[in-house]
């Protein structure tokens, strides 16, 4: 069986975002890109799933430009085994990378895909279940307990106050979450093969947007606030500050 | 073409939730200000409180019943509202931007070939078009986006768009449609309820207590400052990682972004991430011994010193002016 894992190349959590001359982007200066964290639980939990059968390839898709290699070879270097980049420069909204995804996992023939919950990025947590509808694919979001016996699957999935416990079946996108494993650390042998597995480059299916990002700025900024002391004997006065200035108690 | 609006309101055990009214109350608004009108919809078996949706302006609502839709079925729910959408021609669907709303919302845009804005913060009109803004990189950015195609679906920040009370309201018409057939290729067939009282997604006040707290046996501190402030635990990522705290506790970049009324962070330096994820609550308190710390310089408030002694008094003095 060919597992899916879809990656995104996305700027490291601690950058500081500056926008960019187009206004609508971030500024690329400076920026380090990584692995979208949450994929990384996504590719641990396809090489887990890959040995439990026993059999399998774990192919790693990932859309945007050539720079998405690193974050491929990343993946490689924990254990998959192929890769694609489909190769678009523009910024595309969640639509347009579903649909450029859902035509890839149509040619892998996978029954089952992997992704993070959400890229750190543009922040949608969206892709998973528009891939999945895409090309009809039961679809389980925000992962953290996953068992999959035959076509069966049994999934936690996390929500507010708790966890919810779901019922479906192959085909399915499974959207990760923090929790549900502990991604490996690459060895230097997996590091060394990366280095030798190929990825297949492919321009990505087109697509008519049905979103623009007409701007992008900055939250207005928090000025400090005050000091109220420095021991325990500050915590009255703070109280009546929470009580009579901000009424928040 | 002329806008036909519907709410999407999630219930929870028979019960609409508050962030339910206020996807009402932001779909009543847009109506108005697009001069058409509003109704709205709930999934689920018996609902004990559909006649309250009056009070937020709403004026029709439409019960999708089957006991089966009791819990939330991805394929069902999606199925359900997919028909009545169609039928009834509404063309700019809100929701709340909750786990439910979530999982929900992007599939509903595929089904009606809708743009799908999420995780929205505002909405204003230019001309004709709505323009949506919602944080992105975790609220160290914003952006505004505008939906081209003719239907679009929207979800909203809980906590964000207020539920307000319309005064002199009429009462609301309910009309209830038994669903026959419920697909359930995905079904919820149960719920773990998690060990804390309150989530922080959901909180009006969070409690967070970082790496200062020195290690998860100090924690019952933060604890019982939430209890006597009804608020809801949170941790930052290193306390997360270094397992002193469960994965659904963290808040910050890569944990959950949250904006509640009051943020009281203990023991925190304020690394960019956590930031991100807190720099929106309406008022925060940072309690820390060094006064150098970033946390201070999103902070309305800050005590520099030793947690140990400050937060056990912060309990007690709140009990205090509680009780009083």
């Amino acid at each position: 069986m060919k597992i899916v894992v879809c990656v995104s190349h996305v700027p490291d959590t601690a950058t500081r975002i500056k926008v960019g001359a187009d206004g609508k982007t971030i500024d690329p200066a400076g920026v380090t890109y990584i692995i979208n964290p949450y994929d990384e639980y996504a590719v641990e939990e396809a090489l887990k799933t890959k040995e439990k059968l026993g059999t399998g390839e774990v192919v790693v898709i990932t859309l945007g430009s050539e720079n998405n290699k690193e974050t491929i070879r990343k993946a490689f270097a924990m254990g998959a085994d192929s890769g694609v980049l489909l190769k678009d420069d523009n910024h595309r909204d969640s639509l347009g990378v579903a649909k450029a995804l859902a035509e890839e996992i149509k040619v892998q023939d996978s029954k089952l895909v992997f992704m993070g919950k959400q890229s750190v990025d543009y922040d949608n947590s969206i892709v998973g279940q528009l891939t999945a509808e895409l090309i009809d694919f039961n679809c389980v979001t925000v992962c953290v307990k996953l068992e999959i016996n035959g076509d069966k699957i049994i999934a936690e999935r996390e929500i507010e106050g708790g966890r919810e416990i779901v019922e479906t079946s192959l085909p399915a996108v499974i959207t990760c979450q923090k929790g549900l494993n502990e991604p490996r650390y690459a060895s230097l042998k997996g590091i060394m093969a990366s280095k030798k597995k190929t990825i297949e480059e492919k321009s990505a299916a087109s697509y008519t947007p049905t979103s623009e990002v007409v701007g992008m700025h900055l939250p207005a900024g928090k000025q400090p606030g005050r000091i109220v002391g420095s021991d325990a004997s500050a915590v009255p006065e703070l109280v009546r500050l929470l009580r009579e200035e901000a009424k928040v108690i | 073409m002329t806008n036909k609006i519907l709410a999407i309101l999630e219930q929870r055990e028979g019960l609409i939730k508050r962030s339910g009214f206020e996807a009402a109350c932001t779909a009543v608004n847009l109506a108005k200000d697009l001069n058409t009108s509003a109704e709205a919809v709930v999934v689920g078996d018996v609902i004990s409180n559909l006649n309250e949706v009056s009070k937020y302006g709403i004026q029709k609502i439409i019960h999708l019943k089957n006991s089966e839709l009791a819990n939330y079925s991805s394929s069902g729910y999606t199925e359900a509202l997919t028909n009545l959408v169609k039928e009834a021609n509404y063309n700019v669907l809100i929701l709340s931007n909750t786990a439910l709303g979530k999982d929900l919302a992007p599939r509903l845009s595929v089904k009606l070939d809708a743009g799908c804005a999420v995780d929205c913060v505002k909405l204003n009109l230019s001309g004709n078009d709505i323009i949506l803004t919602r944080p992105t990189y975790a609220g160290k950015a914003l952006i505004d986006v505008k939906l081209l195609s003719t239907n679009k679906v929207i979800t909203i920040r809980p906590n964000v768009f207020k539920a307000q009370v319309v005064e002199n309201s009429a009462p609301v018409e309910i009309i209830v449609k038994e669903i026959s057939q419920v697909n359930l290729k995905s079904k919820v067939t149960s719920f773990k309820k998690s060990e804390g009282k309150l989530d922080v997604a959901e909180a009006d006040i969070i409690v967070s207590g970082g790496r200062g707290m020195k290690g998860p046996e100090n924690f019952h501190l933060i604890e019982e400052l939430a209890e006597a402030l009804g608020a809801a635990v949170g941790a930052s990522r290193a306390v997360v990682d270094a397992g002193w705290r469960p994965h659904n506790e963290q808040v910050g970049q890569t944990g959950k972004t949250v904006s509640p009324t009051l943020y009281v962070a203990c023991g925190i330096s304020g690394a960019i991430q956590h930031l991100a994820g807190m720099s929106s609550s309406k008022y925060i308190v940072a309690i820390n011994k060094d006064k150098d710390a970033p946390i201070f310089s999103v902070a309305d408030y800050g005590i520099t010193g030793d947690l140990f002694e400050i937060i056990p008094a912060l309990t007690s003095e709140i009990k205090k002016v509680k009780q009083s």
